[in-house]
């Protein structure tokens, strides 16, 4: 059913942080585009060093905010001075300083709803299936080891010079990642 | 690097300013996995846990049965009357509102200051947070009278053409805590992802990996998703910030925006938003320290986390007694002599025994965490705890109820006294809170496994 070559990537396993980091660099260096790193906790010069830019999520984040505010406070111009107009102890019917709090706590709703679902679809999750759980080394990583996995779609990918080149990383092992 | 016996900070500058480390040496990212996962994957649950979990059980089947009978009786079987409409209820409410803001204290505002001794308590905290939450919701929603008539608080059109009324504080209330909730529920299980990601891969049992599996939504820690997912978690820790504050601000209102002697005053939003920090911390303290004997995690929650916590507290203390002194200062300064009746009124009044109970146990016993000795005594910090927790208990009642009792006409004066549904009901929320906690102890990694990783000294990329 599937092609010739079922073939997602190669993946070298590593025993600490600075390997990875120095082989994720060294793998970027190469000419290599197509490859992710793996690892147990945030590494700060990981992603950097695989050549990521900024992420767009402080803008979702933003945004979300921004609709919260304004959104909350719609709903209580609209239901308060427009919708359901009361005479409450003489104030006015647009009596914006009783609508902040609410205005306030909408804003923080909605931004905070923006960071997770954004967070989650940018990473592109939840998803059930992925190749790289198809190496069984692979549950190390969320425990104590370190992965660099170059993909096959990338275009300098090639089975046996990818492979020689991630065993002068000084992995501990290298494997091949079923599609 | 592996056996390595440095601690994680800077030696040199640990051993000058004496204080232990936020990790006990030695330590790996193996070790600290396997110990705090083995907690939850252990085959066999201790005997202790169905101890624990059935006596909080058989608390929150009393809260059933108060409830049931609350809702088929009516809230004549409380002790609140006219003019002590608020009562028991509102004071549990505030109470527990409260204990649940040293959980995002110690995740958000700690997060953003660069604590690093917040990691190995932040988790359950933040558990803490969301349980307390949980138990204050039950009482404003069953003081409604009508409880299944309470999502007409909740603005939606609806064939009556009512809206909720915005400019009334117990409406910011309803938003204020919902958001609360449910921003703390975030920033909780998105913390939790990649520690259900470990007992996924760790857990030895099918049932185990398919649940765990599904929570973790197939996150597998990849460099590109550790970017997105720090930059989230440090927005929602600047999103919770002012949002802590806001909630016992906004609770503050209920009693400030009022006309009550004894309520309307301006200290009540800072001196709330502190009380709450001050039984937060407390409510820590009281869970961290059984929680770390028993399960032996003296090696992450080491004296310098109970020292710490031992100090916002002695802080939190004097904000707190700094807030008395003021409210009875502005009622004497004011000149009214509805205002200047409450402070004398509490001191020497029906309920005195209530203000100079919560002034022993808010203002008196702590001071004695000034002393080094002190806060490093474990059993000496739990008795301090749980009088602080009294104490915040006995604070609310004593604004609630001597501010109620007596207002502007001698004719309306009235007493309260606390029914057995009272109790009842104050009991079985414990109940609830701890059969929830004891739940999440057992399933759920109580110390963040990934964070932990971060603050060893192998985490560091060498050169």
């Amino acid at each position: 059913m599937k092609g010739p070559s079922p073939l997602y990537g190669l993946m070298a396993e590593f025993d600490d942080v600075s390997s990875l980091v120095l082989a994720a660099e060294r793998a970027y260096g190469e000419g290599y585009r197509c490859l992710d790193a793996y690892s147990p906790f945030p590494i700060e010069q990981l992603h950097e060093a695989l050549g990521s830019h900024h992420t767009r999520l402080p803008l979702i984040v933003l945004i979300g905010g921004l609709c919260g505010c304004l959104g909350g406070y719609a709903l209580q111009y609209w239901s308060s001075a427009l919708a359901y107009p009361l005479n409450i102890g003489g104030k006015p019917l647009h009596s914006w300083p009783a609508f902040i709090p609410v205005t306030f706590e909408c804003t923080i709703l909605a931004a905070a709803l923006s960071a997770v679902l954004g967070m989650l679809a940018l990473n592109g999750l939840p998803m059930p299936y992925h190749p790289v759980f198809n190496v069984p080394r692979f549950a190390l990583a969320s425990r104590n080891r370190f992965f660099l996995c170059i993909e096959a779609i990338d275009p300098k990918f090639d089975v046996e010079a990818t492979r020689r080149f991630l065993e002068t990383l000084n992995p501990r092992e290298v494997n091949t990642v079923a599609d | 690097m592996a056996d390595s016996l440095q601690p994680v900070e800077d030696p040199s500058r640990a051993a000058a300013i004496r204080t232990p480390a936020v990790i006990a040496p030695g330590h790996t990212f193996g070790t600290v996995t396997d110990k705090i996962s083995a907690i939850v994957l252990a085959r066999k649950t201790p005997l202790g846990w169905y101890a624990g979990f059935g006596t909080a059980m058989f608390f929150t089947l009393l809260l059933l049965v108060s409830l049931t009978y609350l809702v088929l009786t009516g809230i004549g079987i409380w002790g609140n009357n006219i003019p002590i409409g608020w009562a028991f209820d509102i004071t549990n409410f505030v109470w527990w509102i409260g204990i649940g803001h040293a959980g995002t204290l110690i995740s958000a505002i700690l997060l953003l200051l660069k604590q690093t001794w917040r990691t190995s308590i932040n988790r359950f905290a933040e558990a803490m947070t969301l349980f307390a939450v949980a138990c204050a919701a039950v009482f404003p929603v069953f003081h409604t009278g009508r409880p299944w008539l309470a999502y007409w608080l909740v603005p939606y059109p609806n064939t009556m053409n009512l809206w909720p009324q915005f400019r009334s504080p117990l409406i910011w209330d309803v938003f204020a805590v919902s958001t609360y909730a449910t921003v703390s529920l975030l920033f909780w299980f998105v913390g939790l992802i990649p520690d259900l990601a470990t007992l996924r891969d760790r857990s030895q049992s099918p049932v185990g990996r398919v649940i765990y599996g599904m929570l973790a939504m197939g996150w597998r820690g990849s460099a590109h998703h550790w970017h997105r997912y720090e930059t989230a978690y440090l927005l929602l820790a600047g999103l919770a910030t002012p949002l802590v504050v806001s909630v016992h601000t906004v609770v503050s209102f209920d009693f400030a925006v009022s006309i009550v002697p004894g309520w309307h005053t301006t200290i009540f939003p800072p001196y709330f938003v502190a009380g709450a920090i001050y039984s937060g911390f407390a409510m820590v303290l009281t869970l961290a320290i059984p929680i770390r004997a028993v399960y032996n995690l003296e090696d992450f929650i080491t004296m310098r986390h109970l020292q710490n916590m031992a100090k916002v507290m002695l802080v939190t203390g004097l904000i707190v007694a700094y807030g008395y002194l003021t409210e009875a200062f502005i009622a004497w300064y004011s000149a009214d002599r509805y205002e200047g009746f409450v402070p004398l009124n509490r001191m020497i009044g029906p309920y005195a025994f209530a203000y100079w109970a919560l002034i022993f146990c808010n203002v008196v016993v702590p001071q004695a965490l000034w002393l080094k000795r002190v806060r490093t005594s474990v059993p000496v910090l739990f008795i301090i705890s749980l009088i602080v927790n009294v104490g915040m208990w006995l604070e609310r009642f004593v604004i609630i109820v001597t501010s109620l009792h007596r207002d502007y006409l001698p004719s309306s004066w009235g007493l309260y006294s606390p029914t057995f549904w009272d109790w009842s009901t104050f009991v079985g929320t414990i109940g609830l809170f701890l059969s929830l906690l004891f739940l999440f102890l057992r399933f759920l990694p109580m110390i963040s496994i990934f964070e932990m990783r971060t603050i060893l000294p192998e985490a560091r990329v060498g050169e």
